[in-house]
């Protein structure tokens, strides 16, 4: 499970491992004069399509993956057009269009590149037979067959041409490994981008909602007549635990929830933050499940060290508020929502509507940002709630408020390590427990065994070799729904991981930096702390007030380190610059790698920060950007990306940086003012 | 009677009901301009913003009454503005966007900083755009086109 983070549905759903030895199967019939290389890619005589196997977000899939197919075809860039397909498990099977867990490039990576492969070869045998020249003397370029000074363009070979069962990856590149900015900024910058929220139809009524805030409670009473009676309103739609107001327009549908006075009664559990901190403490006492036992705890003898960690509820707040538009009429479902996994969705809906899945479709978008909200489909099951209600297609929009408080929440986790250091200050035991929810249990049901493979991971494999390595987890459920978040458990596992070998290296009188280098057996994690460590100029003198601390993690395929500066002033912090070296195997876009890696540290810098939902007379406290803050422009560091050569296979980047980057600022807090910060957010 | 709206230089007949309607939900819902975003409804995060009067305002905050007889200037309008255009070109060259949902709204600040000053130093560019919140954690990059636009394009 450690490398297997991501396809978490689909794993549980029984498909086949991805990997270097997936099949892809192959379209056929495409017809058309069009060559379909796969499910995904084919080639016309204007170019070549592509369906996304993956969604897009904002991390670039749209541009890297472009640029797989351009290479292999011998097209450029902009010969390549984009499509965001329908949510569809058949088509794409085995891969899955779930994307989450840094899977957008290595679980399509290999199996993308070798059917453009496919096709390239199967156009250059059809146009050297055609010219009666040998298939080893021509190639594809530009869009043409050229063999010595004849060419014969790609598009007048289609018909002729027939895949081969396997093909050669080109092995000069010439486009992957080339900073390449990305492909789909222009709509992006003019404001003609339509995302799920954008969606419009003729005669579609705008819909706003109100969940009851408190879990597991239920609606009780509106003053339904006074909604109604709101300008521009045209229904009220009520459940057992969220009310509906449609209307004309969005504004008019607020103001209709507004004037509906909404009751609601708590249910039987109310979330009590103290309780469920307690709760997790508590666990920490028992030994829980075991996900790794290497070696004998109690052989060791020397220096006993302990410290336990607490990290809070996150909620997502990506800048698009949850929205879904739906239109249930007697012969079927039609859904517009932007989702991390369409299809999926789709299926969900289906179950829901008593429909098959072939009445539904789920038309995607690219999304306003996702970070494993859109990995949920609650929203669209509320769309089919009130679809299902009225007569119109209806677009229906969560306020910021309830897309905060109505987030299912990155889990509430304690951590304890315990571990023994030998006389030259070297740990010979480490024993971790994790005590949080379980999302992956929610998911498996009866088939979950005690372990969360998601949450454990990161922990299981740390980058340091210890004789006797214990980790064990214990499910630790409130009322609060929680569900993954961008660094999955990696996140969770490299603050505790993190801080508590700066904490041993404190102990051991030794350099964070040298402790760290002594203790990795792989060269690879080595090469990267190293790099980010000679970079940000690790050991220099810096302003009264300011430090650096550093972390290093190896997850999802890509080893990253990550040192940060911090200035601590009047129980302020502050973050000036963060240098991060990284080793993602092959690089396919560096522009793009370098982009998610300043995503990814602001992203984690902000939860580090200010992130914290917290829980009382049982409903999230937190409501919209002030209280549950992200970083400004004026709080964002400056950030150097170092990006390490390597011919490994691709690694992932939407987590690695986001996870590394708050146990470096953590240590770099402790260098400035001596305060251990085993809490998040960070506070002095 | 109903009410006329201008945006980007364009009429758009908008019912008489709507006049204390915020104009974000007038353009995005009425008239069906959907380039201006909405992000959180109370003016904390700069989706929404547009250009009235060379100025930047929260369209989820500015009811329809107050912009009759001004022309609003959205997203969609950006780029016949010299300033606009040169910042569009610079997010392009600088390869800002990720999701690009709050992008129109960064634009929208970006253009406001620039017609009040030209020549903006780090501090300036960090006061002018905080206003806008990027989920994705483009701030780098923006920081890197508004100089880039400011300088002329290169």
């Amino acid at each position: 499970m450690s490398e297997g983070g991501f396809s978490r549905r689909s794993m549980l759903q029984g498909a086949a491992a991805v990997g270097a030895a997936m099949v892809v199967p192959v379209a056929r019939g495409a017809g058309g004069g069009a060559l379909a290389a796969n499910a995904y890619i084919s080639i016309t005589a204007a170019g070549v399509e592509l369906a996304l196997p993956k969604t897009e977000m904002g991390q670039g899939v749209i541009t890297s993956l472009s640029m797989l197919v351009a290479e292999e075809l011998g097209v450029a860039l902009n010969k390549v057009r984009v499509s965001i397909p329908d949510g569809d498990a058949p088509r794409f099977a085995p891969i899955t269009q779930e994307t989450g867990g840094s899977t957008s490039i290595r679980e399509v990576y290999k199996p993308m590149r070798q059917a453009a492969a496919r096709a390239r070869v199967a156009l250059i045998e059809a146009g050297a037979r055609q010219l009666g020249i040998a298939p080893g003397q021509c190639d594809l370029v530009d869009g043409m067959v050229v063999c010595g000074k004849r060419r014969i363009a790609m598009g007048d070979l289609i018909a002729a041409a027939s895949l081969p069962r396997e093909a050669p990856l080109r092995d000069r590149l010439g486009l992957i490994g080339k900073p390449t900015r990305r492909i789909d900024a222009q709509p992006k910058i003019t404001g003609a981008m339509q995302f799920g929220i954008d969606f419009r139809l003729p005669g579609m009524k705008v819909a706003t909602l109100a969940q009851c805030p408190i879990y597991g409670g239920t609606l009780a009473g509106l003053d339904e007549a006074a909604a109604l009676a709101t300008p521009g309103v045209v229904k009220v739609v009520k459940g057992r635990d969220v009310v509906f107001v449609v209307a004309d327009h969005y504004w008019a549908a607020l103001q209709g929830y507004v004037a509906a006075n909404v009751r609601w009664a708590p249910g039987p559990k109310p979330a009590e933050q103290g309780a469920i901190v307690a709760d997790l403490e508590a666990a920490l006492a028992r030994p829980g499940h075991s996900a790794k036992a290497q070696g004998d705890l109690n052989a060791a003898r020397g220096r006993a060290f302990s410290a336990t960690y607490h990290q809070p509820f996150l909620a997502h707040a990506a800048m698009e508020p949850l929205a879904c538009t739906i239109h249930v009429t007697e012969n079927g479902c039609e859904i517009w929502s932007g989702s991390q996994v369409p299809a999926q969705a789709r299926a969900d809906a289906a179950k829901a509507l008593g429909m098959g899945e072939d009445k539904v479709t789920f038309h995607n978008f690219q999304m306003g940002g996702g970070f494993g909200r859109r990995l949920e489909t609650d929203m669209v099951l509320r769309a089919v709630e009130l679809g299902r209600a009225v007569p119109w297609p209806v677009k229906l929009v969560w306020s910021r408020e309830e897309d905060v408080q109505h987030d299912m929440f990155r889990p509430a986790y304690a951590d304890r390590i315990s571990a023994t250091l030998d006389d030259k200050g070297k740990p010979v035991a480490w024993e971790h427990r994790i005590a949080g929810s379980s999302i992956m249990a929610r998911l498996m049901g009866d088939g979950f065994k005690g372990v969360d493979g998601d949450a454990i991971e990161g922990a299981v494999e740390m980058p340091y070799a210890v004789a006797a390595h214990h980790v064990s987890f214990q499910q630790v459920e409130s009322a609060v729904p929680t569900s993954w978040w961008r660094g999955v458990g990696g996140l969770r596992s490299c603050f505790v991981v993190e801080s508590f070998i700066d904490e041993l290296a404190h102990g051991a009188g030794a350099d964070p930096l040298a402790y760290r280098l002594a203790l990795m057996e792989d060269a690879r994690s080595r090469a990267v702390l190293a790099r980010a460590a000679k970079e940000a100029g690790w050991g220099r003198a810096l302003p009264p007030g300011q430090e650096m601390g550093l972390a290093v993690l190896k997850l999802w395929g890509t080893h990253i380190a990550a040192v940060v500066e911090a200035k601590v002033n009047e129980g302020q912090i502050s973050v000036p610059r963060v240098t991060i070296a990284v080793d993602c195997g092959l690089a396919i876009n560096p522009l793009g790698i370098e982009a998610q890696v300043e995503s990814g540290v602001i992203f984690g810098l902000s939860a580090a920060l200010y992130g914290e939902i917290t829980m009382k007379d049982g409903a999230a406290q937190q409501s919209n950007y002030h209280d549950f803050r992200i970083l400004r422009m004026n709080e964002a560091p400056r950030i150097a990306t170092h990006i390490m050569p390597s011919q490994a296979d691709p690694g992932g980047m939407g987590e690695p940086p986001c996870a590394v980057v708050a146990p470096a600022l953590a240590n770099a807090v402790f260098a400035a003012s001596g305060q251990r910060m085993r809490q998040l957010p960070l506070v002095v | 009677m109903p009410i006329i709206l201008s945006v980007n230089g364009q009429k758009h007949s908008v019912d008489n009901a709507a006049a204390d309607v915020p104009l974000l939900w007038v353009l995005r819902d009425m008239v069906g301009m959907t380039g201006t975003k909405f992000g959180c409804g109370v003016g904390l995060c700069g989706a929404c913003g547009v250009l009235i009067g060379g100025q930047r305002f929260f369209s989820c905050q500015t009811p329809l009454r107050a912009v009759i007889g001004r022309d609003v200037v959205t997203i969609e309008g950006l780029g016949e503005d010299p300033h606009g255009a040169a910042l569009q070109q610079a997010w392009e060259e600088a390869d800002v966007v990720q999701c690009g949902y709050c992008q129109p709204g960064q634009l929208i600040a970006a253009c406001a900083l620039l017609k009040a000053n030209p020549r903006p130093d780090d501090a300036a560019i960090d006061e002018g755009m905080s206003g806008n919140l990027c989920r994705c954690g483009t701030y780098p990059r923006i920081r890197k086109a508004v100089k880039l636009a400011a300088g002329g394009g290169r």
